[in-house]
């Protein structure tokens, strides 16, 4: 097997035996609950405003599974032996961002359907809606592994890598924001395709790089 | 040039005599510059006085981002070449750079408030500059944050190397989206727009900013490089 499949294998059995999706979605839905509490009772300007809210919750719950991402394999020397692999480090940094996408990010786009509910969104957007949060999602992760490689060695780094990697989560979000309007969807969702396929280009490169560093 | 300075001796000789001679320089194009532009330059034909803050705005904005260009090719530089002075210098400009687009930021929002009638906008300009405001305060948080200095210096340089994907974000913001901010006016294809008697006063500040930044950039690294002197005598001294 080769070591992007053992490395996906192995990041989506720990993400399961770790609780799995089950705290970020909780995150995700909680982060929810508090945008009506925030906004007030005016069920008009929660149909305007509210549906783009539910990215902020998606980015805060991605941003949550971040920090630990690389620090544990950092500390357990796993780093060390992905280092050592014949497989170049991107593709095995590749591969926990894709198994991170499909443990947490696709449940988190399946999530922002009753989330985008409760945040007073048409169900004719729904899948739009979907559709652009597991995007997003892609490309919150993709940009999330450079974050994550850049602080893995300092402890508590999640704000630090919040403070990083907010600046390039600003791009997924506008658009998503406005497939979650409903302005310019299909325009939008083709901006997002680029975003989560250049954050997913770019992004394991810069981490492997960052990771080599760390590990001297 | 580069090379001849990477020896830390030979740089502090040569910072010792160009950091004050820079630092003059900025203070008497900072002398001709201001007043110029506040008495002596044309009013807006729209704006009246009020254009006359475009002097301080115009010039914090091109630097801010000439600042972090800089802070790109020293980052590249010392991955490549593990030049030994090129993260000292990225480190030395991030809090120049950063105060300068802190002064775009401000200006512009105090210009904005009397014409445009909202102190912000969440517009392509804008947003731009803002998040290269706080991409600057995420490089200097990341240096603060890491013990081993090498370690620190190479992580440093990857984050300002990603980060500078934003630059031409900003600059072409104002063309690629429709936007509240004016377009550009100066470094644009067919020439500057701009008239002589505007344009004379906003160089001068621009030189002024950029010898400005030149001395405070000095200024950092011959700190930097006197504290690394302090913490290795320390460290001899604690040895024997």
């Amino acid at each position: 097997m080769s070591a992007f499949a053992v490395t996906f294998r192995r990041e989506l059995a720990l993400l399961w035996s770790g609780g799995g999706a089950v705290a970020p979605l909780g995150y995700f839905f909680g982060a929810t609950m508090l945008v009506p509490l925030a906004m007030g009772p005016d069920r008009a300007l929660l149909e305007t405003a509210g549906p783009p809210l539910v990215w902020i919750a998606a980015a805060l719950a991605v941003l949550a599974m971040l920090e630990r991402l690389f620090q544990s394999d950092l500390e357990d020397g796993s780093l060390d032996q992905m280092l050592l692999s014949p497989s170049p480090l991107e593709f095995i940094v590749l591969a926990k961002g894709a198994a991170l996408w499909v443990g947490v990010g696709l449940p988190l786009a399946l999530a922002g359907a009753p989330a985008a509910i409760a945040l007073q969104a048409p169900v004719e957007r729904l899948p739009a809606i979907v559709l652009s949060l597991a995007l997003g999602a892609a490309a919150f992760i993709g940009v999330g592994l450079v974050g994550a490689a850049l602080t893995a060695s300092v402890k508590r780094g999640g704000v630090l890598i919040a403070l990083i990697v907010l600046p390039f989560f600003a791009p997924p979000i506008i658009f998503g924001a406005a497939v979650a309007s409903g302005e310019d969807v299909a325009a939008a969702l083709s901006i997002l395709a680029g975003c989560a396929l250049g954050a997913a280009a770019v992004g394991p490169i810069a981490a492997a790089a960052a990771l080599r560093l760390q590990a001297e | 040039m580069f090379a001849f300075l990477a020896n830390p001796a030979r740089f502090m000789a040569f910072s010792a005599w160009a950091a004050p001679v820079l630092f003059a320089g900025a203070l008497i194009l900072f002398a001709v510059g201001i007043p110029w532009a506040l008495f002596y330059s044309p009013p807006d034909y729209q704006m009246g006085d009020t254009a006359r803050i475009m002097y301080v705005h115009v010039p914090a904005a091109w630097w801010s981002m000439g600042v972090f260009a800089f802070m790109a090719g020293a980052s590249f530089v010392s991955l490549v070449w593990r030049h030994v002075l090129a993260d000292v210098a990225a480190r030395a400009a991030a809090p120049v750079g950063a105060v300068f687009a802190g002064v775009c930021l401000i200006t512009g929002s105090l210009w904005g408030a009397p014409t445009w009638g909202t102190w912000w906008e969440w517009d392509g300009r804008m947003t731009s500059m803002l998040v290269l405001f706080v991409t600057y305060l995420g490089y200097i948080a990341l240096w603060s944050s890491i013990e081993d200095e090498e370690r620190a210096a190479r992580l440093a340089a990857i984050l300002c190397l990603v980060g500078a994907i934003n630059l031409p974000i900003v600059k072409f913001s104002v063309d690629w989206w429709s936007t509240l901010h004016q377009p550009a006016s100066i470094m644009r294809s067919g020439g500057s727009g701009i008239h002589p008697t505007m344009l004379g006063p906003l160089l001068t500040m621009a030189g002024a900013y950029l010898l400005l930044f030149g001395a405070l950039t000095l200024m950092n690294m011959r700190a930097a490089i006197f504290r690394r002197r302090v913490e290795n005598a320390a460290l001899r001294k604690a040895q024997s």
